[in-house]
């Protein structure tokens, strides 16, 4: 149960701060919002209690928090690092609450102060999130109107909810939330629990969902106001460097601290393998760490290099158990009976997500209670991981997450929140680590490479009858074809991986669709069908036909298919992956000289459901199409004997202005089914349909992502 | 030895005693406090980190604290007008130009250059001028639409 005291006032400051507050018994939490709100929750709530997109259920009080000046405080565990949650959440409780969404406060992702949501990944916001927040929202509505009710003593039908403002309808009395703020009925009526089956706003008569809200604080982010995890400075801090090992599995045998240790206002740390340095400027402790460094032996184990991924992967292919086979019908029998059989591999280099914002944390320690501000996806998770670390209960532990810079799925661990509360514990001083460029690319993780094995057998009329798909490494996401085929054999298989790998925006879900739309369109070629049509014909899932068809229109792909020249090709790709399909046509140059894929256009439809903000879904979209171009054309960790070789923006090569293509996207509507997450799946059908464009250009099949370095080896 | 750097940072006069190997970006930002500056891959690689210097866009991390001795440094946290976005940080918010906004802070600042220098850019310009910036979420094309928009309300 949560309590807030009906404290709230006006501040300058845009810190957290643990206060004592005059006439409470208890210590408070108080939080200084950047908005210049104070709200002040009581300690030793079971706040962090799990919501889950409504699984098991929390207390109003701990979902939304009326002020007397009319806003309103929803609170929730998500995270915002650029895809837009902050106002989508806002714009739910907005709606359900019936007022407009600048009134709406969304504290987010402070262990603190919110329950938890679950980690901020897989597209669940939209899905998970945002109704938890409008059942939370509903609840409180209906709660404030029953008081109105009592308090006239009127049936609560009577009452009618707009703009905050509760009326009567018979006697047009009215009271506002605001009114209604701080009382003690409103405290003791949020005590109830979040309702599961309150009625929610029809799509129809949404007027906040669906409009394009822009993120609520955009001010602060436009004018350097807001403070990122790697902005945020604490009394008394020292900046943190970490000693990281020359290349992977190394470890320390030696080193001397003296010589750093005797640098002035020098803190110098070790701990088994773990060496940092804390100094009051990031440049005194890079040298620091410098002087350290040269001291360090390290012990060297062999490490598996990039020349020999494919073949390990391979190698190491676990299969059985959990890496079992679903089947449908009997692939061996139809294959064997089949009039032509394909047999391909595909595969896929490790990638990176490259946020803009490298993990960055400051840690902080006070009666061995530790509070963290840093990037991390998941503020719980952390917490918890945080607290084993430190062998500190939960509790004792706060997590807090300003809206950062980027993720992408590369920033659900806590590794530099776990550097800077071990430095900030040893030196008793806070500590900020922020890492760089070069250790990101290094030590966070990568999307996993793949090895994908396809075989697909055709009848003589050209249908496609079996289908035999394995995945080794990457992951299950989308692995099964959304095609009508007799015979399938579908496998996920485990591999040993060489590089620490881990999420990324859709995951496997992008190699699994490169492999199979790519191999859609061989297929095709070898039926003698147009790619769209043999796509199509065997196809039933409506909600694909109907971005296929889309796209297709838009993007004038029959017309364009006959213009296609030795330099100039066309291709599409489709899919569906979180409950949610995209299909794309492309147009692409090739430059047989010098081997080069120029993407000049991107035609991409996208459907989701009920679309909630449309111009930030668009972003998303435009951000996917524009992200996926990097590990279809040029990105590739490159690594030999443990080490990147391309650790920085130079030599791994993301996606600039001069690559933007020309770029059309049309979401379609449906408004029938759940809103699904679109931040994620418009990224899964760019690369297969540059590959299908190139070969129709040139009759060159690639594939490997990235496609731009298979292009050379294939010219070569 | 430390020495001391005179600047002007958004029309503020600061005087600063440095290590002569620091770099500008973390003189702003762990000096002056100034953190709107923001630090993507400090060696010049994405262009988070720029800034006007004498009114020309530079990358902070490749500069050195004392070559801004006697400077007039721009960042950010100078660009709004009498408490108000200006027109062209308006058009980053009706163009949905910004997604983490991480690198806001450099695109804004390089823009700023190319409208003083060109007022009337063709899209071309500003391809180009924003060339050596990276972000990561947006798909730059609306970054692209809020220059243009901008430089179209200015003349």
């Amino acid at each position: 149960m949560i309590e807030k005291t009906a404290t709230e006032e006006k501040v300058n400051s845009k810190c957290f701060e643990f206060v004592q507050e005059a006439g409470l018994s208890r210590r408070a939490f108080v939080q200084l919002l950047g908005t210049g709100l104070l709200i002040t929750v009581t300690e030793g709530i079971s706040i962090g209690q799990r919501s889950r997109g409504g699984g098991r259920s929390i207390a109003v009080a701990a979902r939304v928090h009326l002020n007397r000046d009319g806003t309103i405080n929803v609170m929730t565990g998500k995270v915002e690092e650029g895809q837009g949650p902050r106002a989508q959440l806002s714009q739910a409780a907005a709606e359900e609450l019936r007022v407009p969404v600048d009134r709406i406060h969304l504290i987010m992702s402070d262990t603190g102060l919110v329950p938890d949501d679950g980690i901020t990944a897989g597209s669940r916001t939209t899905p998970s999130t945002v109704p938890a927040v409008r059942q939370g929202a509903a609840t409180a509505r209906e709660l404030l109107v029953r008081l109105a009710a009592d308090r006239w003593k009127v049936d609560a039908a009577n009452l009618n909810v707009q703009d905050g403002v509760i009326t009567n309808k018979k006697t047009r009395q009215t009271i506002s939330y605001a009114d209604l703020a701080g009382s003690s009925d409103v405290a003791e009526a949020f005590k109830q629990s979040v309702s599961s089956d309150v009625a929610l706003k029809p799509v129809s008569e949404w007027k906040v969902l669906g409009e394009s809200v822009a993120r609520p604080n955009s001010r602060d982010i436009l004018t350097g106001a807001h403070h990122y995890p790697s902005d945020v400075v604490r009394p008394n801090m020292l900046y943190g460097k970490i000693l990281r090992p020359p290349s992977y599995g190394a470890t320390l045998q030696s080193i001397d601290l003296s010589k750093a240790r005797a640098m002035k206002d020098v803190f110098v740390f070790r701990d088994d393998q773990f060496v940092g340095c804390a100094a009051p400027s990031s440049f005194l402790a890079s040298q620091a760490l410098e002087a350290v460094a040269q001291t360090a032996s390290w012990r060297i184990t062999p490490q598996p290099s990039g020349k020999e991924l494919f073949s390990h992967l391979k190698e190491h292919a676990r299969t059985g158990g959990r890496s079992s086979p679903r089947t449908r019908g009997s692939i061996d029998s139809a294959l064997a009976s089949a009039s032509k059989v394909l047999s391909e591999t595909y595969t896929l280099a490790y990638v990176q997500h490259t946020p803009m914002e490298p993990r960055a944390a400051i840690a902080e320690w006070n009666d061995g209670k530790l509070t963290v501000w840093s990037g991390v996806d998941g503020p719980q998770r952390v917490q918890g991981d945080l607290a084993r670390a430190f062998d500190v209960p939960s509790d004792r532990v706060r997590v807090i997450v300003p809206d950062m810079g980027g993720g992408f799925g590369g920033k659900h661990t806590g590794e530099a929140a776990e550097d800077a509360a071990r430095l900030a514990r040893a030196a008793g001083r806070p500590v900020a680590v922020h890492w760089t460029r070069a250790e990101e690319f290094t030590w966070a993780y990568f999307r996993p490479a793949a090895v994908i094995e396809c075989k697909g057998g055709l009848e003589a009329n050209g249908s496609l009858i079996a289908w035999d798909f394995t995945n080794i490494n990457a992951g299950g996401s989308a692995i099964d074809t959304p095609y009508n085929i007799a015979n399938t054999r579908i496998l996920s298989a485990g591999s040993d991986s060489p590089l620490r790998q881990g999420s990324y925006r859709c995951l496997a879900a992008t190699g699994n669709n490169f492999a199979r739309e790519s191999f859609m369109d061989e297929l095709a070629a070898a039926a003698g069908a147009d790619p769209l049509a043999f796509r199509l014909a065997h196809l039933e899932n409506s909600r694909i036909r109907t971005v296929l068809e889309t796209v297709a229109k838009h993007f004038n792909w029959a017309a364009r298919k006959k213009k296609v020249t030795a330099e100039i090709g066309v291709g599409l790709a489709c899919g569906t992956e979180k409950n949610s399909v995209v299909a794309a046509c492309v147009e692409v140059h090739v430059d047989r000289k010098r081997g080069q894929i120029k993407v000049n256009e991107v035609c991409e439809a996208f459907e989701c459901g009920p679309v909630q903000n449309p111009a930030n879904l668009t972003s998303q979209v435009q951000g996917c199409i524009m992200m996926g171009l990097g590990p279809a054309l040029r990105e590739e960790m490159q690594f030999e004997d443990g080490k990147i070789l391309n650790a920085s923006f130079a030599r791994y090569l993301v996606p600039r202005f001069e690559d933007v293509p020309k770029i059309d996207v049309h979401l379609v509507k449906k408004t029938d089914i759940p809103s699904a997450g679109g931040g994620e799946t418009p990224i899964i059908a760019i690369a297969p349909a540059i590959g299908n464009a190139v070969f129709a250009a040139t009759g060159i099949r690639l594939r490997a992502m990235p496609m731009q370095n298979a292009l050379r080896r294939q010219l070569a | 030895m430390k020495r001391i750097v005179s600047l002007t940072v958004n029309g503020v006069a600061h005087e600063v005693a440095v290590e002569p190997r620091r770099t500008l970006i973390d003189l702003l930002r762990e000096d002056l406090g100034l953190t709107g500056t923001k630090k993507g891959c400090s060696i010049g690689d994405c262009g988070a980190c720029t800034v006007l210097m004498d009114g020309v866009a530079t990358f902070s991390c490749l500069t050195l604290a004392i070559q801004a001795d006697g400077c007039e440094i721009e960042t950010v946290e100078g660009l709004a007008e009498n408490g108000q976005l200006n027109r062209l940080q308006q058009a980053f918010v009706d163009h949905g130009a910004i997604q983490c906004g991480f690198c806001t802070p450099g695109m804004l600042m390089v823009t700023t250059e190319l409208l003083r220098n060109n007022p009337r850019p063709e899209e071309e310009d500003i391809r180009r001028a924003i060339s050596g910036n990276l972000c990561r979420c947006t798909g730059y094309q609306k970054i692209v639409e809020a220059i243009q928009h901008a430089a179209k309300e200015q003349i």
